[in-house]
Protein backbone atom coordinates (compact mmCIF):
# COMPACT_ATOMS: atom_id res chain seq x y z
CA UNK A 1 0.00 0.00 0.00
CA UNK A 2 1.36 3.77 -0.94
CA UNK A 3 0.36 6.64 0.48
CA UNK A 4 -0.64 10.30 -0.47
CA UNK A 5 0.33 13.62 1.40
CA UNK A 6 -4.02 13.94 0.96
CA UNK A 7 -3.80 11.18 2.97
CA UNK A 8 -5.20 8.76 0.23
CA UNK A 9 -4.23 4.96 0.16
CA UNK A 10 -3.32 3.34 -3.22
CA UNK A 11 -3.34 -0.29 -3.98
CA UNK A 12 -1.99 -1.72 -6.87
CA UNK A 13 -2.78 -4.56 -9.07
CA UNK A 14 -1.59 -5.22 -12.61
CA UNK A 15 -2.14 -1.75 -14.07
CA UNK A 16 -5.17 -1.17 -11.33
CA UNK A 17 -4.71 1.07 -8.96
CA UNK A 18 -8.02 1.18 -6.03
CA UNK A 19 -7.98 4.60 -4.18
CA UNK A 20 -9.64 5.10 -0.60
CA UNK A 21 -8.77 6.99 2.35
CA UNK A 22 -7.11 6.22 5.27
CA UNK A 23 -8.19 5.57 8.99
CA UNK A 24 -6.49 9.28 9.88
CA UNK A 25 -8.42 10.99 7.21
CA UNK A 26 -11.64 9.64 7.69
CA UNK A 27 -11.35 10.58 11.42
CA UNK A 28 -10.43 14.28 10.49
CA UNK A 29 -13.69 14.20 8.22
CA UNK A 30 -15.71 13.33 10.77
CA UNK A 31 -19.29 11.44 10.00
CA UNK A 32 -19.43 10.94 6.13
CA UNK A 33 -23.31 12.19 5.02
CA UNK A 34 -23.01 12.17 1.19
CA UNK A 35 -20.03 10.82 -0.87
CA UNK A 36 -20.45 12.11 -5.31
CA UNK A 37 -17.74 9.63 -7.60
CA UNK A 38 -16.79 10.11 -10.89
CA UNK A 39 -17.96 8.55 -13.87
CA UNK A 40 -16.42 5.38 -14.73
CA UNK A 41 -14.10 5.56 -18.18
CA UNK A 42 -12.92 9.89 -17.30
CA UNK A 43 -9.65 10.60 -18.11
CA UNK A 44 -8.28 11.99 -15.20
CA UNK A 45 -5.01 14.61 -14.55
CA UNK A 46 -3.06 14.11 -10.98
CA UNK A 47 -4.82 16.84 -9.03
CA UNK A 48 -8.18 16.31 -10.47
CA UNK A 49 -10.76 16.85 -8.13
CA UNK A 50 -13.01 13.57 -8.79
CA UNK A 51 -14.60 12.80 -5.87
CA UNK A 52 -16.88 14.96 -3.50
CA UNK A 53 -17.20 13.92 0.14
CA UNK A 54 -19.50 15.83 2.97
CA UNK A 55 -19.53 15.16 6.75
CA UNK A 56 -21.78 16.81 8.83
CA UNK A 57 -20.49 20.00 9.35
CA UNK A 58 -18.40 20.59 5.59
CA UNK A 59 -17.64 19.40 2.20
CA UNK A 60 -13.78 18.07 0.60
CA UNK A 61 -12.76 17.11 -2.50
CA UNK A 62 -10.74 13.84 -3.03
CA UNK A 63 -8.15 14.49 -5.70
CA UNK A 64 -7.05 11.85 -8.52
CA UNK A 65 -3.67 11.02 -7.60
CA UNK A 66 -1.74 9.70 -10.29
CA UNK A 67 -3.07 10.50 -13.92
CA UNK A 68 -5.13 7.48 -16.00
CA UNK A 69 -8.48 6.43 -16.64
CA UNK A 70 -11.10 5.59 -14.05
CA UNK A 71 -12.52 2.25 -14.71
CA UNK A 72 -14.67 1.62 -11.71
CA UNK A 73 -16.17 3.21 -9.02
CA UNK A 74 -17.52 2.09 -5.26
CA UNK A 75 -21.88 2.60 -5.91
CA UNK A 76 -21.99 1.23 -2.22
CA UNK A 77 -20.75 4.70 -0.65
CA UNK A 78 -23.26 6.78 -2.37
CA UNK A 79 -26.19 4.65 -0.79
CA UNK A 80 -24.21 4.16 2.42
CA UNK A 81 -21.67 6.96 2.88
CA UNK A 82 -20.67 6.08 6.65
CA UNK A 83 -18.69 3.25 5.38
CA UNK A 84 -16.22 5.50 4.91
CA UNK A 85 -16.07 6.18 8.79
CA UNK A 86 -16.82 2.38 9.21
CA UNK A 87 -13.93 0.88 6.88
CA UNK A 88 -11.88 3.12 5.13
CA UNK A 89 -9.17 1.31 3.71
CA UNK A 90 -11.34 -1.78 2.89
CA UNK A 91 -15.09 -2.05 1.64
CA UNK A 92 -14.85 1.69 1.47
CA UNK A 93 -12.67 2.15 -1.43
CA UNK A 94 -13.54 5.25 -3.74
CA UNK A 95 -12.51 4.54 -7.03
CA UNK A 96 -9.84 1.91 -9.53
CA UNK A 97 -7.45 3.96 -11.93
CA UNK A 98 -6.04 1.98 -15.03
CA UNK A 99 -2.24 3.78 -15.07
CA UNK A 100 -0.03 3.52 -18.09
CA UNK A 101 3.59 3.79 -15.85
CA UNK A 102 3.65 1.55 -12.43
CA UNK A 103 6.66 2.87 -11.46
CA UNK A 104 4.93 6.24 -10.90
CA UNK A 105 3.77 4.53 -7.68
CA UNK A 106 7.01 4.74 -6.50
CA UNK A 107 6.93 8.44 -5.38
CA UNK A 108 4.13 7.75 -3.33
CA UNK A 109 4.76 7.16 0.54
CA UNK A 110 5.16 3.82 2.10
CA UNK A 111 3.63 2.76 5.33
CA UNK A 112 6.04 4.31 7.39
CA UNK A 113 6.82 7.14 5.43
CA UNK A 114 2.88 7.77 5.91
CA UNK A 115 3.04 7.16 9.63
CA UNK A 116 5.73 9.81 9.95
CA UNK A 117 3.65 12.45 7.80
CA UNK A 118 0.53 12.43 9.99
CA UNK A 119 3.25 12.38 13.06
CA UNK A 120 2.44 9.11 14.61
CA UNK B 1 -8.58 18.28 6.21
CA UNK B 2 -5.85 19.50 8.52
CA UNK B 3 -7.35 21.57 11.81
CA UNK B 4 -7.35 25.03 10.91
CA UNK B 5 -4.37 26.49 12.79
CA UNK B 6 -5.84 29.45 14.87
CA UNK B 7 -3.75 32.57 14.05
CA UNK B 8 -5.26 34.56 15.83
CA UNK B 9 -5.07 34.65 19.92
CA UNK B 10 -7.79 32.22 21.13
CA UNK B 11 -9.87 32.36 24.30
CA UNK B 12 -9.98 29.22 26.30
CA UNK B 13 -13.32 28.24 27.47
CA UNK B 14 -12.82 28.19 32.13
CA UNK B 15 -13.90 24.14 31.32
CA UNK B 16 -11.05 24.10 28.67
CA UNK B 17 -9.56 21.15 30.09
CA UNK B 18 -12.82 19.22 30.95
CA UNK B 19 -13.03 18.94 27.31
CA UNK B 20 -9.89 17.85 26.62
CA UNK B 21 -9.98 15.35 29.03
CA UNK B 22 -12.84 14.01 27.68
CA UNK B 23 -11.58 13.88 23.92
CA UNK B 24 -12.69 17.27 22.15
CA UNK B 25 -11.57 18.71 19.36
CA UNK B 26 -11.23 22.57 19.29
CA UNK B 27 -11.80 24.87 16.26
CA UNK B 28 -12.11 28.55 17.11
CA UNK B 29 -15.61 30.15 17.06
CA UNK B 30 -16.35 34.07 18.36
CA UNK B 31 -12.77 34.50 19.53
CA UNK B 32 -12.95 31.13 21.96
CA UNK B 33 -11.49 27.74 21.41
CA UNK B 34 -14.85 25.59 21.51
CA UNK B 35 -15.34 22.00 21.73
CA UNK B 36 -16.16 21.23 18.26
CA UNK B 37 -17.27 17.77 18.98
CA UNK B 38 -15.98 14.92 21.64
CA UNK B 39 -14.77 11.21 20.72
CA UNK B 40 -18.57 10.12 20.15
CA UNK B 41 -18.43 12.68 16.88
CA UNK B 42 -21.50 14.88 15.77
CA UNK B 43 -24.03 12.40 14.72
CA UNK B 44 -23.91 10.07 17.53
CA UNK B 45 -23.74 13.40 20.27
CA UNK B 46 -26.89 15.00 17.60
CA UNK B 47 -28.74 11.52 18.25
CA UNK B 48 -27.98 11.26 21.87
CA UNK B 49 -29.18 14.37 22.49
CA UNK B 50 -32.67 13.79 20.84
CA UNK B 51 -32.80 10.74 23.02
CA UNK B 52 -30.65 11.47 26.56
CA UNK B 53 -29.39 14.31 27.94
CA UNK B 54 -26.46 16.15 26.28
CA UNK B 55 -24.41 18.99 28.12
CA UNK B 56 -22.96 21.72 26.26
CA UNK B 57 -20.50 24.09 26.94
CA UNK B 58 -21.65 27.44 25.98
CA UNK B 59 -19.55 29.87 28.08
CA UNK B 60 -18.71 32.01 25.34
CA UNK B 61 -21.91 33.84 25.07
CA UNK B 62 -22.13 37.04 26.57
CA UNK B 63 -24.04 37.04 30.02
CA UNK B 64 -24.99 40.54 31.11
CA UNK B 65 -27.06 42.16 34.55
CA UNK B 66 -29.18 45.13 34.48
CA UNK B 67 -31.21 46.91 36.46
CA UNK B 68 -34.86 45.66 37.26
CA UNK B 69 -35.84 48.73 35.74
CA UNK B 70 -33.89 48.72 32.61
CA UNK B 71 -37.19 46.79 30.91
CA UNK B 72 -38.65 49.61 29.77
CA UNK B 73 -35.53 51.20 28.63
CA UNK B 74 -34.77 47.74 26.66
CA UNK B 75 -38.01 48.14 25.29
CA UNK B 76 -36.37 51.32 23.01
CA UNK B 77 -33.91 48.55 21.64
CA UNK B 78 -35.93 45.34 21.33
CA UNK B 79 -38.95 45.21 19.61
CA UNK B 80 -40.49 42.22 21.85
CA UNK B 81 -43.51 43.00 25.09
CA UNK B 82 -40.32 43.28 27.99
CA UNK B 83 -42.63 45.51 30.35
CA UNK B 84 -45.40 42.32 29.98
CA UNK B 85 -42.83 39.60 31.30
CA UNK B 86 -43.75 38.56 34.27
CA UNK B 87 -41.00 37.71 37.01
CA UNK B 88 -40.14 34.40 36.83
CA UNK B 89 -40.34 34.36 33.38
CA UNK B 90 -37.58 34.72 29.86
CA UNK B 91 -38.38 36.32 26.61
CA UNK B 92 -37.20 35.79 22.81
CA UNK B 93 -35.87 38.87 21.22
CA UNK B 94 -33.29 40.71 18.85
CA UNK B 95 -32.15 44.01 18.70
CA UNK B 96 -32.99 45.76 16.23
CA UNK B 97 -31.10 48.82 13.51
CA UNK B 98 -32.50 51.60 11.74
CA UNK B 99 -32.60 49.57 8.79
CA UNK B 100 -35.09 47.35 10.01
CA UNK B 101 -32.08 44.44 10.24
CA UNK B 102 -30.12 42.79 13.37
CA UNK B 103 -27.93 43.72 15.33
CA UNK B 104 -28.00 40.14 17.66
CA UNK B 105 -30.90 38.40 19.07
CA UNK B 106 -30.91 37.50 23.05
CA UNK B 107 -32.79 35.96 25.81
CA UNK B 108 -34.43 37.93 28.42
CA UNK B 109 -34.78 36.98 31.92
CA UNK B 110 -36.92 39.21 34.61
CA UNK B 111 -35.81 38.11 37.82
CA UNK B 112 -36.86 38.91 41.40
CA UNK B 113 -33.87 41.36 41.86
CA UNK B 114 -32.12 42.23 38.35
CA UNK B 115 -32.93 41.39 34.41
CA UNK B 116 -30.55 39.06 32.97
CA UNK B 117 -29.66 39.13 29.59
CA UNK B 118 -27.75 36.27 27.39
CA UNK B 119 -26.39 37.71 23.60
CA UNK B 120 -24.31 35.81 21.42
CA UNK B 121 -20.52 35.40 21.53
CA UNK B 122 -19.61 36.98 18.38
CA UNK B 123 -21.64 40.05 18.88
CA UNK B 124 -21.22 40.94 23.08
CA UNK B 125 -19.11 43.39 22.57
CA UNK B 126 -21.40 45.65 20.37
CA UNK B 127 -24.03 44.32 22.23
CA UNK B 128 -22.71 45.67 25.59
CA UNK B 129 -21.91 49.06 23.68
CA UNK B 130 -24.86 49.22 22.38
CA UNK B 131 -26.78 48.56 25.79
CA UNK B 132 -24.63 51.08 27.92
CA UNK B 133 -25.31 53.62 25.19
CA UNK B 134 -29.09 53.33 25.89
CA UNK B 135 -29.42 51.36 29.65
CA UNK B 136 -28.27 52.57 32.81
CA UNK B 137 -26.51 49.82 34.51
CA UNK B 138 -25.72 47.62 32.48
CA UNK B 139 -23.20 44.98 34.25
CA UNK B 140 -20.91 42.19 32.00
CA UNK B 141 -20.72 39.02 33.92
CA UNK B 142 -17.99 37.52 33.59
CA UNK B 143 -17.23 35.63 36.64
CA UNK B 144 -19.64 32.64 35.58
CA UNK B 145 -19.52 29.51 33.18
CA UNK B 146 -22.95 29.20 31.07
CA UNK B 147 -23.74 25.57 30.41
CA UNK B 148 -26.72 23.44 28.38
CA UNK B 149 -28.48 20.32 29.17
CA UNK B 150 -30.34 19.59 26.67
CA UNK B 151 -32.57 16.09 25.96
CA UNK B 152 -35.81 14.30 27.19
CA UNK B 153 -34.13 12.69 30.14
CA UNK B 154 -32.65 16.37 30.65
CA UNK B 155 -34.97 17.08 33.40
CA UNK B 156 -33.91 13.85 35.30
CA UNK B 157 -30.69 14.15 34.92
CA UNK B 158 -30.72 17.91 36.18
CA UNK B 159 -33.12 17.00 38.89
CA UNK B 160 -31.09 14.45 40.85
CA UNK B 161 -28.42 17.64 41.31
CA UNK B 162 -31.26 20.55 41.62
CA UNK B 163 -34.68 19.33 42.46
CA UNK B 164 -36.71 22.33 41.86
CA UNK B 165 -35.90 22.26 38.29
CA UNK B 166 -38.79 19.76 37.83
CA UNK B 167 -41.50 22.60 38.38
CA UNK B 168 -40.37 25.22 35.93
CA UNK B 169 -41.93 25.18 33.06
CA UNK B 170 -40.72 26.41 29.57
CA UNK B 171 -38.91 29.91 29.64
CA UNK B 172 -39.38 29.86 33.30
CA UNK B 173 -36.30 31.28 35.18
CA UNK B 174 -35.11 30.46 38.76
CA UNK B 175 -31.91 30.95 41.07
CA UNK B 176 -31.35 27.26 42.82
CA UNK B 177 -28.98 26.18 45.07
CA UNK B 178 -26.96 23.11 44.06
CA UNK B 179 -23.62 22.16 46.88
CA UNK B 180 -24.02 25.69 48.47
CA UNK B 181 -23.71 28.35 45.11
CA UNK B 182 -26.35 30.09 43.26
CA UNK B 183 -27.11 28.21 39.83
CA UNK B 184 -28.86 30.58 37.36
CA UNK B 185 -31.56 28.68 35.55
CA UNK B 186 -33.71 28.83 32.57
CA UNK B 187 -35.32 25.99 31.35
CA UNK B 188 -34.78 26.70 27.61
CA UNK B 189 -32.26 26.31 24.89
CA UNK B 190 -31.60 25.68 21.29
CA UNK B 191 -31.74 22.12 20.17
CA UNK B 192 -35.67 21.86 20.02
CA UNK B 193 -35.48 19.45 22.96
CA UNK B 194 -36.73 20.22 26.37
CA UNK B 195 -33.82 21.29 28.55
CA UNK B 196 -31.99 24.29 30.43
CA UNK B 197 -29.28 26.83 30.47
CA UNK B 198 -27.57 26.84 33.59
CA UNK B 199 -25.05 29.92 34.72
CA UNK B 200 -22.68 28.72 37.26
CA UNK B 201 -19.85 30.49 39.55
CA UNK B 202 -16.80 29.79 37.10
CA UNK B 203 -14.87 28.09 40.16
CA UNK B 204 -17.46 25.68 40.61
CA UNK B 205 -18.19 25.18 37.32
CA UNK B 206 -16.25 22.07 36.44
CA UNK B 207 -17.38 20.55 39.86
CA UNK B 208 -20.69 21.01 38.68
CA UNK B 209 -20.26 19.59 34.57
CA UNK B 210 -18.38 16.50 36.61
CA UNK B 211 -21.64 15.75 38.93
CA UNK B 212 -23.98 15.86 36.02
CA UNK B 213 -21.49 13.99 33.73
CA UNK B 214 -21.44 11.33 36.35
CA UNK B 215 -24.97 10.53 35.45
CA UNK B 216 -25.08 7.78 32.84
CA UNK B 217 -27.64 9.49 31.34
CA UNK B 218 -25.81 12.68 30.71
CA UNK B 219 -22.95 12.97 27.65
CA UNK B 220 -20.95 16.21 26.28
CA UNK B 221 -21.83 17.75 23.28
CA UNK B 222 -19.60 19.77 21.30
CA UNK B 223 -20.41 22.73 18.58
CA UNK B 224 -20.75 20.58 15.62
CA UNK B 225 -23.96 18.84 17.17
CA UNK B 226 -25.32 21.99 18.59
CA UNK B 227 -25.87 23.30 15.25
CA UNK B 228 -27.34 20.34 13.38
CA UNK B 229 -29.49 20.23 16.16
CA UNK B 230 -30.90 24.02 16.26
CA UNK B 231 -31.09 23.80 12.62
CA UNK B 232 -33.70 20.69 12.52
CA UNK B 233 -35.54 22.98 14.91
CA UNK B 234 -35.51 25.95 12.56
CA UNK B 235 -33.89 27.77 15.21
CA UNK B 236 -32.24 30.50 13.50
CA UNK B 237 -28.49 31.37 13.66
CA UNK B 238 -27.48 35.20 13.91
CA UNK B 239 -24.89 35.70 11.24
CA UNK B 240 -26.72 33.33 9.15
CA UNK B 241 -30.68 33.55 9.51
CA UNK B 242 -30.45 36.92 10.55
CA UNK B 243 -28.32 39.66 10.20
CA UNK B 244 -28.56 43.87 9.87
CA UNK B 245 -29.50 43.36 6.59
CA UNK B 246 -32.25 41.30 7.15
CA UNK B 247 -35.43 41.91 8.97
CA UNK B 248 -36.45 39.63 11.89
CA UNK B 249 -40.09 39.35 10.00
CA UNK B 250 -37.90 37.96 6.85
CA UNK B 251 -35.85 35.55 9.29
CA UNK B 252 -39.25 33.96 10.41
CA UNK B 253 -38.80 35.88 13.84
CA UNK B 254 -42.18 38.49 13.42
CA UNK B 255 -43.25 36.30 16.42
CA UNK B 256 -41.11 37.81 18.98
CA UNK B 257 -42.56 41.31 18.37
CA UNK B 258 -45.03 41.47 20.63
CA UNK B 259 -48.86 42.34 20.21
CA UNK B 260 -48.27 45.74 22.36
CA UNK B 261 -45.27 46.87 20.38
CA UNK B 262 -47.69 46.10 17.16
CA UNK B 263 -50.14 49.01 15.40
CA UNK B 264 -52.57 49.20 18.04
CA UNK B 265 -51.07 47.99 20.98
CA UNK B 266 -50.12 49.89 23.88
CA UNK B 267 -46.96 50.90 23.35
CA UNK B 268 -46.58 50.22 19.32
CA UNK B 269 -43.02 50.83 18.28
CA UNK B 270 -40.75 53.17 19.37
CA UNK B 271 -37.65 50.50 18.46
CA UNK B 272 -35.24 50.88 15.71
CA UNK B 273 -36.39 50.34 12.26
CA UNK B 274 -40.12 50.12 13.84
CA UNK B 275 -41.36 51.76 10.53
CA UNK B 276 -39.88 49.09 8.32
CA UNK B 277 -40.15 46.43 10.57
CA UNK B 278 -44.11 47.14 11.62
CA UNK B 279 -45.23 47.80 8.11
CA UNK B 280 -43.35 44.29 7.00
CA UNK B 281 -45.67 42.79 9.46
CA UNK B 282 -48.85 44.31 8.29
CA UNK B 283 -48.35 44.14 4.73
CA UNK B 284 -45.51 41.32 4.09
CA UNK B 285 -41.78 41.48 3.47
CA UNK B 286 -39.70 41.18 0.44
CA UNK B 287 -37.93 37.75 1.45
CA UNK B 288 -39.18 35.35 3.51
CA UNK B 289 -37.54 32.18 5.44
CA UNK B 290 -37.92 29.13 4.32
CA UNK B 291 -37.38 25.13 5.65
CA UNK B 292 -36.23 22.89 2.67
CA UNK B 293 -35.45 19.35 2.11
CA UNK B 294 -33.41 18.67 -0.72
CA UNK B 295 -33.91 15.20 -2.76
CA UNK B 296 -31.34 12.44 -2.77
CA UNK B 297 -28.63 12.89 -0.02
CA UNK B 298 -26.53 16.35 -1.33
CA UNK B 299 -26.56 18.97 1.59
CA UNK B 300 -26.99 22.08 0.47
CA UNK B 301 -24.69 24.80 2.42
CA UNK B 302 -25.04 28.10 3.41
CA UNK B 303 -24.59 30.68 -0.06
CA UNK B 304 -26.09 27.88 -2.45
CA UNK B 305 -28.17 29.93 -4.60
CA UNK B 306 -31.55 29.11 -4.73
CA UNK B 307 -33.47 29.16 -8.45
CA UNK B 308 -37.78 28.62 -9.33
CA UNK B 309 -36.73 26.35 -11.39
CA UNK B 310 -34.09 24.28 -13.00
CA UNK B 311 -32.61 26.83 -15.49
CA UNK B 312 -34.21 30.01 -14.10
CA UNK B 313 -32.30 32.87 -12.13
CA UNK B 314 -31.82 33.58 -8.20
CA UNK B 315 -34.69 33.90 -6.43
CA UNK B 316 -32.75 33.59 -2.66
CA UNK B 317 -30.10 31.31 -0.99
CA UNK B 318 -29.28 29.41 1.60
CA UNK B 319 -28.72 30.51 4.71
CA UNK B 320 -28.03 27.23 7.17
CA UNK B 321 -27.53 23.49 5.47
CA UNK B 322 -26.31 20.23 6.48
CA UNK B 323 -27.19 16.73 7.10
CA UNK B 324 -30.05 16.65 9.97
CA UNK B 325 -28.94 13.35 11.75
CA UNK B 326 -32.42 12.27 13.29
CA UNK B 327 -33.86 12.75 9.82
CA UNK B 328 -30.91 10.95 7.87
CA UNK B 329 -31.16 13.40 5.62
CA UNK B 330 -29.86 16.79 4.37
CA UNK B 331 -31.87 19.90 5.72
CA UNK B 332 -31.57 23.52 5.03
CA UNK B 333 -32.81 27.23 5.87
CA UNK B 334 -32.89 29.62 2.97
CA UNK B 335 -34.10 32.82 2.54
CA UNK B 336 -36.26 33.68 -0.64
CA UNK B 337 -38.09 36.00 -2.51
CA UNK B 338 -41.81 36.47 -1.08
CA UNK B 339 -42.97 36.38 -4.45
CA UNK B 340 -42.40 32.38 -4.84
CA UNK B 341 -45.35 30.04 -4.19
CA UNK B 342 -45.02 28.64 -1.02
CA UNK B 343 -45.61 24.81 -2.46
CA UNK B 344 -43.21 26.13 -5.04
CA UNK B 345 -39.99 23.23 -5.88
CA UNK B 346 -36.59 25.18 -5.44
CA UNK B 347 -33.29 24.35 -6.77
CA UNK B 348 -29.91 24.67 -5.16
CA UNK B 349 -26.98 25.17 -7.68
CA UNK B 350 -24.42 22.78 -5.97
CA UNK B 351 -21.78 23.19 -7.55
CA UNK B 352 -22.92 23.77 -11.24
CA UNK B 353 -25.99 21.58 -10.59
CA UNK B 354 -29.36 22.76 -10.13
CA UNK B 355 -30.97 19.69 -7.61
CA UNK B 356 -34.39 20.29 -5.90
CA UNK B 357 -35.82 21.18 -2.93
CA UNK B 358 -39.30 21.03 -1.38
CA UNK B 359 -40.00 23.83 0.82
CA UNK B 360 -41.35 22.06 4.16
CA UNK B 361 -43.18 23.63 7.29
CA UNK B 362 -40.66 24.57 10.33
CA UNK B 363 -39.13 22.64 12.77
CA UNK B 364 -38.13 19.79 10.79
CA UNK B 365 -38.05 17.97 14.10
CA UNK B 366 -41.34 18.21 16.49
CA UNK B 367 -40.23 20.05 19.43
CA UNK B 368 -40.00 18.55 23.04
CA UNK B 369 -40.27 21.77 25.16
CA UNK B 370 -41.98 21.34 28.48
CA UNK B 371 -44.77 24.01 27.90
Amino acid sequence: MKYTEDHEWLSLDGDIVTVGITEYAAQQLGDVVFVELPEVETQVAKGDEIVVIESVKAASDIVAPIEGEIVEVNEALVDNPALVNEDPTGEAWFFKIKIEDTAALDDFMDEDEYKDHIGE
Amino acid sequence: MADTAAAETLTELPLAGLHAGLGAKFVPFAGYAMPVQYAAGVMAEHLWTREKAGLFDVSHMGQVRLPKDALAALEGLIPADLLGLPEGRQRYGVFTNDAGGVLDDLMVAHRAGDVFVVVNAACKVQDLAHLRAHVAGVEEVTDRALLALQGPLAEAALAGLVPGVAAMRFMDVAVLEWDGCDLWISRSGYTGEDGFEISVPVERAEAFARALLADGRVAPIGLGARDSLRLEAGLPLYGQEMDQGISPVEAGQGWSIGKARRPGGARAGGFPGAGIILDQLERGAPRRRVGLRPEGRAPMRAGVTLHADADGPAIGHITSGGFGPSLGAPVALGLIDAGVPADATLYGDVRGKRLPAAQVPLPFVTPGYKR
